[in-house]
């Protein structure tokens, strides 16, 4: 390319160097190891509009998806959730304020991970929470784990968090694939569904679904004909679905989540998948997803969740409470759980007097049982794996539902004891001694 | 390009002199710069420095532009992870292997794309580059959306402990040094005269004897081998290798680097890479505007800004040169 | 290996869908290129855009689907005259690699305020009503949609190739694009008829993008991949001849379907593989001429 043309206007330059000189000057402000007024770092904190950071505030990031498949799911919701976390909490732990900071991932590893990062080493963030999409959320618990810090991870899904990857930094919250294989999974096989094939997405939540799904399935005397995987976020599902129909398979094991998952039941009922005699299980459905698709499309759904906000007085209490806040949307599990794994961080904080030490705050974690009114009593093991009971439902008619949000029925409840990996199982090093 | 002045004492300074004070005041810069700024920050900003110094020598001094060559760093950084991590290699050798697996890719490419040239051969290298997107997204040992994660840094030489933050930056530090050293070797030489004559007039080259597709090759395995050095140090700094190392985004975004920071300038892509990167990163909240601002920069750089920061400057000295010698 | 016949057959009608699609982009951008002589890498974008204004009018407007196959095209359309307009027609004089980078530039900027406005997952947008369901031809269960779809890129692709091989117009179009300055000598306003043809042939991204809303979703990143596919399809039919754009279309999408159901680990990168295939053996393309 020949550089020796000068056709520029002189006008248009003068203001092309001015744009350049402004951008150098405010990404000059970048990166500087100072915390200076809130430019530093990732913004995104409301909750300091004067942008005077204490320095001896307990800081909260909330690392989710805040524009992409999940971001129903988890997003701004999960924002919503932890500050009213740091609220209900008092606003304070002893004299030191606590803050909300939050950043998008993009479902990214690297984005995740850099975010993460700098949280940590520059902008004095003590604990990372949310973090949908266990691929993102692997790569973070590395980073927390290396600086010391807590991850909070309510929104992944792989049961590797609490297996080989486990962590002394990281506690997962709300629910994990091995979970969801033990219920709906588990459901599903004894209803008659014997035979399975899977259409997984291609990262590590939907490839730890796949295995725990599959491993339930043979155990109780299933088999699984095949599966086909989807990359993440996919556009088309027709090919990947045509192949599910031809397999003949009688449950078609959706290992997606979000996004994918809506896309695909759409996808399904336009070639007449279910009418051919097939069923659709979806392996991980959140009640934003439910609301997305339709009581028509998505009834007699099976699907395993650890909260419901019309369970009982509390979870209504709260869940009104969120709604206010956050456009009139009921919280899903993630973001409830969010708000407890918060709150409990909070007061594992309160008793130790101090975040500073990650892993003895955790530590201090799976020390003091958890009572909150979401998920009701549990405790966290030694693998960083909170117990709580999970719930198996089933999607309504629209005939039966009262109104918009109402489209649960409860199949059955099941206890904490049954519900996740027993610790025997478990390959997190850790636990094996 | 000696500047003299009648009125002072001649203060002869040769070009090669100035390029020397230039680079050691980048070097210095660079040096204390850690103590100041965020060293993470300031790692990123030398690996896609290194990165773009590459790609421009490819587009400034050979006139190919190529985008595809995501593929020569994001390959070189799968390469250099799973080698660190899987092979348990020291980081040295591992960022040589990947380093080596880009050169050869670059081969590979290169014979391949040097058939066109112009808005072909710009295409060809962006349907390779997201062929080779596709083989990693499949293949087993890339980790697909998982990326490599947990790549270890490792001893540098056996000693040095690269997991200081410093040390790593130091390390990161030389690696850039010695690279752009490289290219500014490259271009100054024989053979870099060679590859302007070709960029200027071709045929004029092809009469005068010299074989143009050989010489394209090799500042085209050159640019992916450099690339690669980029890919690899990146891996191991940030200890990850994914997906968005090969996507075309990336190669779109050492063009807009290089274009921003000034097409065939020497210092160009430096200057580019340290504004772009300081840009995403100050941007990293709002994920989409910062595409919007890059196309942004895109538009208005092709439109009235095509020298780029540095072509700019450098322009703006000679004028005042001029301005100053017609004066006296 | 047996492949049950009802397999084989749908994938191919994917293929063939697929196929659809690269033969009205790749028409797009054979005839862009073909006057302009610029890559348009915001092709993608602008057939993004399409499926996003159909989406507008029937959320904003209740416009449905049938007013927007005009509508949205022209919308468009008259934006792309805009661009070539205003910015395009300012590099013409200069190497085409500009104008591939300032195509880029909008693509990014086109693709990130959609991204800010409505976040990287999709719209829904409704099949209309007249094309819902699915007729069962025995081998498979085929989607009225979908089969609509075909027939329709059919017929505009068999409309744009009369309209330039077999018009006055299309002739203007053709001499221009071998001799501009004759073309002009002879009266015929050649920078009007090349901003039209900017405009034409984004029109056709944007048909294309309506097309799409109802199976593909209307998402911002809907063109981003889908362009460089076409890209190489571009590669392989040969740059500038619109009969080699459609037929390489269609057949690639075909080629593309056959490997899903033989060799589906290649399926995403069997066309590059092809493209690479060319540039070794007919580097002007198959049906290409050599410049």
């Amino acid at each position: 390319m020949n550089q020796r043309e000068t056709t520029t206007r002189p006008a248009l330059r003068a203001l092309a160097c001015i744009a350049i000189a402004a951008l150098l000057s405010s990404a000059g402000g970048v990166g500087c190891k100072k915390d200076s007024a809130g430019g530093a770092g990732p913004a995104g904190s409301t909750t300091t509009e004067s942008a005077k950071i204490a320095g001896n505030a307990i800081r909260i990031g909330v690392l989710t998806d805040t524009s992409g498949l999940y971001a129903d799911l988890a997003g701004q919701g999960s924002v919503v959730a932890a500050k009213m976390a740091v609220e209900d909490f008092g606003g304070k732990v002893g004299d030191q304020p606590v803050e909300v900071v939050f950043s998008d991932h993009q479902n990214k590893p690297d984005v995740g991970s850099n975010v993460a990062r700098q949280w940590l080493d520059v902008d004095k963030v003590d604990a990372v929470v949310d973090v949908p999409t266990s691929s993102v959320a692997l790569a973070v618990s590395e980073i927390v784990k290396q600086k010391n810090k807590v991850l909070l991870a309510s929104g992944p899904g792989s049961s590797e968090l609490t297996g080989k990857q486990c962590s002394p930094n990281t506690v997962h919250w709300t629910y994990d694939t091995y979970a969801l294989a033990n219920g709906t999974g588990n459901a599903l096989v004894k209803t008659g569904g014997d035979t399975w094939f899977f259409l997984t997405a291609d990262y590590a939540f939907g490839q730890a679904l796949e295995k725990d799904t599959s491993a339930v399935v043979t155990a109780s005397g299933g088999k699984v004909l095949g599966s086909v995987k989807h990359p993440l976020n996919a556009s088309d599902f027709s090919s990947f679905l045509l192949q599910a129909q031809s397999s003949k398979a009688k449950v078609i094991g959706l290992a997606n989540a979000g996004g994918d998952t809506i896309n695909a039941i759409k996808s399904a009922s336009e070639f007449g998948i279910v009418k051919g005699g097939q069923k659709l299980a979806g392996l991980l459905v959140f009640i934003s997803d439910v609301h997305a698709l339709g009581l028509k499309t998505a009834q007699g759904l099976d699907l395993t969740e650890a909260f419901y906000w019309d369970r009982d007085d509390m979870t209504r209490a709260f869940s009104k409470r969120f709604a206010e806040k956050h456009k009139g949307a009921m919280p899903t599990m993630v973001q409830a759980g969010v708000y407890s794994s918060v709150l409990h961080y909070l007061k594992a904080v309160k008793e130790l007097k101090s975040a500073a030490d990650g892993k003895a705050v955790v530590a201090k974690m799976e020390e003091l049982p958890t009572d909150d009114p979401l998920f009701g009593k549990g405790t966290i093991r030694k693998d960083g794996r909170k117990i709580h009971p999970m719930y198996l439902y089933e999607v309504k008619a629209p005939g039966d539902s009262k109104g918009p949000w109402d489209y649960y029925k409860l199949v059955r409840e099941i206890p904490a004891a049954e519900a996740f990996r027993p610790l025997e199982q478990s390959e997190c090093p850790l636990v094996k001694k | 390009m000696t500047a003299e002045r009648t009125a002072a004492p001649p203060v002869v300074r040769t070009a090669k002199d100035r390029d020397a004070i230039a680079f050691g005041v980048m070097a210095a810069l660079l040096a204390i710069a850690p103590f100041v700024v965020y060293p993470v920050f300031l790692m990123k900003a030398l690996c896609f420095a290194l990165f773009a110094c590459a790609f421009n020598l490819l587009i400034g001094y050979v006139g190919l532009l190529s985008f595809g060559h995501a593929m020569f760093l994001g390959g070189a950084a799968y390469c250099t992870a799973h080698a660190a991590k899987a092979w348990g290699l020291p980081p040295e050798i591992a960022i040589l292997f990947g380093t080596a697996v880009a050169a050869a890719l670059g081969l590979a490419v290169g014979a391949l794309a040097i058939r066109r040239q112009g808005i072909y051969f710009a295409m060809i290298t962006l349907g390779l580059a997201q062929m080779f997107y596709f083989v990693c997204l499949r293949a087993e040992f890339t980790g697909g959306e998982n990326g490599i994660q947990a790549v270890p840094r490792g001893r540098l030489l056996g000693f040095i402990d690269l997991d200081g933050t410093m040390t790593m930056y130091f390390a990161v530090l030389a690696i850039f040094l010695g690279g752009f050293a490289l290219i500014h070797r490259t271009i100054h030489s024989p053979f870099g005269e060679v590859l302007k004559a070709i960029r200027e007039h071709e045929p004029r080259a092809i009469s005068l004897g010299y074989d143009v597709d050989k010489y394209k090759l090799l500042a085209f395995v050159l640019s992916a081998a450099l690339a690669g050095l980029a890919g690899a140090t990146k891996a191991i700094v940030f200890q990850l290798a994914s997906l968005t190392d090969v996507h075309w985004t990336m190669s779109g975004d050492v063009v807009l680097i290089t274009l921003l920071g000034g097409l065939g300038r020497v210092y160009g892509p430096v200057v580019g890479a340290f504004v772009i990167v300081a840009l995403e990163n100050y941007l990293a909240p709002f994920g989409s505007w910062i595409t919007v601002i890059q196309g942004g920069i895109f538009i208005v750089c092709v439109l009235t800004f095509r020298q780029g920061i540095v072509g700019e400057i450098e322009e703006w000295r000679e004028r005042a040169r001029a301005r100053s010698a017609r004066a006296s | 290996m047996t492949i049950p016949p009802q397999a084989l057959f749908s994938q191919l009608l994917i293929g063939l869908i697929n196929g659809s699609f690269y033969a009205l982009l790749s028409l797009g951008l054979a005839i862009i290129f073909g006057l302009l002589n610029v890559i348009n890498f915001a092709h993608g974008a602008l057939y993004t855009t399409g499926a996003f204004v159909a989406w507008f009018l029937l959320q904003y407007a209740g416009l449905g689907y049938w007013p927007s196959l005009v509508v949205a095209p022209l919308v468009v359309g008259l934006f792309g005259v805009l661009l070539e307009r205003t910015m395009l027609q300012r590099l013409a004089k200069l190497d085409p690699l500009y104008g591939l980078l300032l195509t880029f530039g909008v693509a990014l900027v086109i693709q990130g305020l959609f991204r800010i406005q409505f976040g990287s997952s999709g719209q829904p947008y409704e099949i209309p009503d007249a094309l819902k369901g699915a007729t069962d031809v025995g081998f498979m269960v085929l989607p009225n949609y979908r089969a609509w779809v075909i027939v329709f890129s059919v017929l505009v692709c068999s409309a744009t190739w009369y309209v330039i091989e077999r018009t006055k117009l299309g002739s203007y179009l053709r001499a221009a694009t071998e001799n501009p300055v004759l073309v002009r000598a002879f009266g015929i306003n050649v920078p009007r008829l090349v901003t039209l043809t900017y405009g034409a042939g984004v029109g056709l991204a944007a048909l294309a993008g309506v097309l799409a809303a109802p199976i593909y979703r209307v998402s911002p990143l809907m063109g981003a991949d889908q362009i460089i596919v076409v890209f190489a399809v571009v590669v392989i039919g040969g740059m500038g001849s619109i009969l080699g754009s459609i037929v390489s279309g269609f057949s690639l999408g075909l080629i593309e379907g056959l490997t899903k159901v033989f060799y589906p680990e290649a399926s995403d990168t069997v066309l590059f593989v092809l493209m690479a295939l060319v540039l070794v053996f007919k580097p002007a393309g198959l049906f290409g001429r050599v410049t």
